[in-house]
């Protein structure tokens, strides 16, 4: 793991002590609220509904056992004992006091974490592959470039006052779990091929009220010149980004206003000024990034396959929870485990201080001191041997850790909606929690197969909803809550924004027309091989509104 | 018929709170200071203003609430769910201290 130097504690605390007199100097009425939001807004302080909300960074979603007790002690200690892991791979308190956040923010510092740069119109904490590392497809690990991209954007002058939030992401396999055609910037590691590495560069994805795939720009930018060309496409976007309109200030509206070709063009032309500047990558500095995420020492444990054999035959929920929660690693010997954060009829997302505690003690023993956060609102332990399995699993048990349901219909995405935030125009975590609750059934969830529901409470679509295979968003019409369903969107290599179905729903209809859409598409799918997206993809919209329209017509 | 009260995050700690008629900032809504008419609801106005001004409190706004018996009832989910806290946590929040209708 990237382990600070001397020059990111004296920034990080430097950040501290500034951010510390600057509450001092709210609490004491000597800066109003109106300059004081910005301030906190740059230490990622929101206020929500019910008190003021940290958003903490965990950059690329990587946190070691140590990082992740801090965390754990802080909800105990600062907060109400729980914190809420984001699509954006952060965590959220939901009850600090703004006379605690130094304390906080010095806390986190200890640990070398922070909350830099969770807000405002600033280059954003930059997320990667949860499985950066450790999947058995990858072709590099993406958090050397998002570590590099890090050091680049903090606090960087020329990119601290955008138009707009921006995001990037980086995916080292051709399978992107980290949804980079929906980012400003989308990078892809590849090889070319002479095998060397580089990035396919995707522009001008996002969600929110105006969702857009990604525009590839680049297929193959060498890695020593990521930064030159990302400050290419930074500058291009700081000087023509629209200013004069909030909601047309992100860079997808000005790759669709000055089409792709030409905004290539002008990147391009950018990008010859900047190519051979200080900015273009030594491979010597590349190495020094690099050499902190080398792979850990795993030593063979190739007594693991027959233990695991004779484990699953004795316990089917075991057996279920192996098949569905964990994935291949490079190493055979190896799994990757994803823990869920979304049990049946719970919170998604959420995790009190002692199921961290729990997590970083089994991380520390079994998954070689790491912890990834996913933007599907799961925690991952990327390391652990097959033959420790089982004890992996009986200890996620003591504490409703153990859900298999990675990648199901209960896997839910959702967004914290109108129960904790004040964009939100409906509620989004009680609709989470009805669905999971009608599909709890293992067998059933089983039968569906993968399907990504994901629900936003707003049209920000934190959520993700646009993605989501199903994707549910909550508006207020007539002061009354009403769900919105799309179909078909995708967040992974082939990415697409679902269609909306037609009328909406309330909330009493939601979860029973999104079992009439399962059900349909149980009916007309090939065979159980046949995912819902591939359904979707294969016949469109027309049998699932259908369904939806005509048996709610038939109801009426 | 919808009244109106004045409502605001507390500075220190961002609790929701309500203005009361004294003249303190509540924090729960009954015993807000309702404002019945036109002239009411633009003093409210003005006594938002100038309780930014006062930095006890954040983010002030005037919302709609009916008055229902001996209690006030906001008008929109979101200010109800302001009031007694988040409706899949009902261990926390304001709803956690007294006993409370859910907001939903």
């Amino acid at each position: 793991m990237y382990r600070y130097d001397e020059f990111d504690h004296a920034f990080v605390s430097a950040r501290v002590e500034q951010f510390k007199d600057q509450v001092e100097r709210r609490l004491a009425g000597e800066l109003t609220e109106e300059q004081f939001r910005p301030l906190r807004l740059m230490n990622g302080v929101y206020l929500q509904l019910h008190a003021y909300m940290l958003r903490v960074a965990i950059p690329y979603g990587t946190l070691s056992a140590r990082q992740m007790r801090k965390l754990a002690h802080i909800a105990r200690t600062y907060d109400r004992g729980y914190g809420h892991f984001t699509t954006r791979q952060n965590l959220q308190y939901n009850w600090p006091a703004l006379k605690d956040m130094p304390k906080v923010l010095d806390e986190l510092a200890e640990v070398e974490m922070h909350a830099l740069q969770t807000s405002g119109n600033c280059i954003r904490n930059v997320t990667a592959d949860h499985f950066a590392g450790a999947a058995a497809d990858e072709i590099a690990d993406p958090r050397p470039y998002a570590e590099i991209l890090r050091q680049w954007s903090s606090m960087h002058p020329e990119f601290s006052y955008l138009p707009r939030k921006f995001k990037i992401a980086v995916t080292g396999a051709e399978r992107d779990r980290a949804a980079i055609q929906v980012h400003d910037i989308g990078l892809h590691l590849k090889k070319n091929e002479a095998g060397e590495i580089g990035f396919a560069v995707y522009v001008g994805g996002g969600q929110g009220r105006t969702p857009m795939v990604a525009k590839k720009i680049r297929d193959f930018l060498p890695v020593e010149d990521l930064l030159t060309y990302t400050t290419a496409i930074m500058r291009v976007y700081n000087l023509n980004g629209r200013r004069d309109n909030k909601y047309k200030a992100r860079i997808k509206i000005l790759v669709h206003e000055t089409g792709t070709e030409e905004l290539t063009r002008q990147v391009e032309i950018e990008w010859l000024a900047l190519k051979n500047s200080d900015l273009k990558l030594p491979q010597t500095d590349v190495d020094a990034i690099d050499s902190y995420f080398r792979p850990p020492h795993l030593p063979q444990r190739p007594e693991g396959w027959s233990a695991l054999a004779s484990a699953r035959k004795a316990d089917h929920a075991f057996a279920a929870w192996v098949d569905q929660n964990v994935t291949p690693h490079k190493n055979p010997d190896y799994g990757v485990v994803t823990i869920s954060l979304k049990p049946i009829g719970g919170i998604p997302g959420d995790a009190t201080d002692a199921q961290m505690d729990l997590v970083a003690d089994i991380a520390e023993q079994f998954s070689q001191d790491e912890i990834r956060v996913s933007h599907e609102q799961n925690l991952i332990l990327p390391h652990v041997a097959i033959a420790d399995l089982r004890i992996v699993y009986d200890l996620l048990l003591t504490d409703g850790l153990a859900t298999a349901n990675a990648g199901l219909i209960t896997d839910i995405i959702s967004c914290p909606g109108l129960d904790y935030c004040a964009l939100a125009t409906a509620r989004s975590i009680p609709v989470a929690q009805r669905i999971s609750e009608r599909f709890a059934d293992p067998a059933r969830q089983a039968d569906i197969g993968e399907l990504k529901l994901k629900i936003s409470g707003c049209i920000n679509a934190c959520g993700h909803h646009h993605v989501g295979h199903i994707g549910i968003l909550g508006v207020e019409k007539k002061g009354e809550e009403l769900y919105q369903i799309s179909l078909g969107g995708s967040g992974d290599e082939i990415c697409t924004i679902g269609d909306i179905t037609g009328r909406g729903f309330s909330s009493e209809e939601i979860v029973d027309a999104i079992e009439t859409i399962v059900d349909r598409y149980l009916e007309v799918r090939t065979d159980k091989e046949e995912t819902f997206l591939a359904a979707y993809r294969r016949l469109g919209a027309a049998p699932f509104k259908d369904a939806l329209y005509s048996e709610a017509a038939n109801a009426a | 018929m919808s009244v109106k009260v004045l409502t605001a995050n507390r500075l220190t700690d961002g609790e929701a709170v309500w203005l009361g008629a004294n003249g303190d900032w509540l924090d729960h809504i009954d015993g807000a200071l309702v404002a019945r008419h036109a002239e009411a609801a633009a003093a409210l106005e003005e006594a938002g203003k100038a309780a930014i001004r006062s930095n006890l409190v954040i983010d002030v706004n005037v919302i709609d609430v009916e008055e229902r018996g001996e209690h006030l009832y906001p008008v929109r989910l979101r200010e109800r769910i302001r009031q007694l806290g988040p409706t899949v946590r009902l261990d926390l929040g304001k709803q956690a201290e007294k006993p409370a209708a859910n907001a939903a």
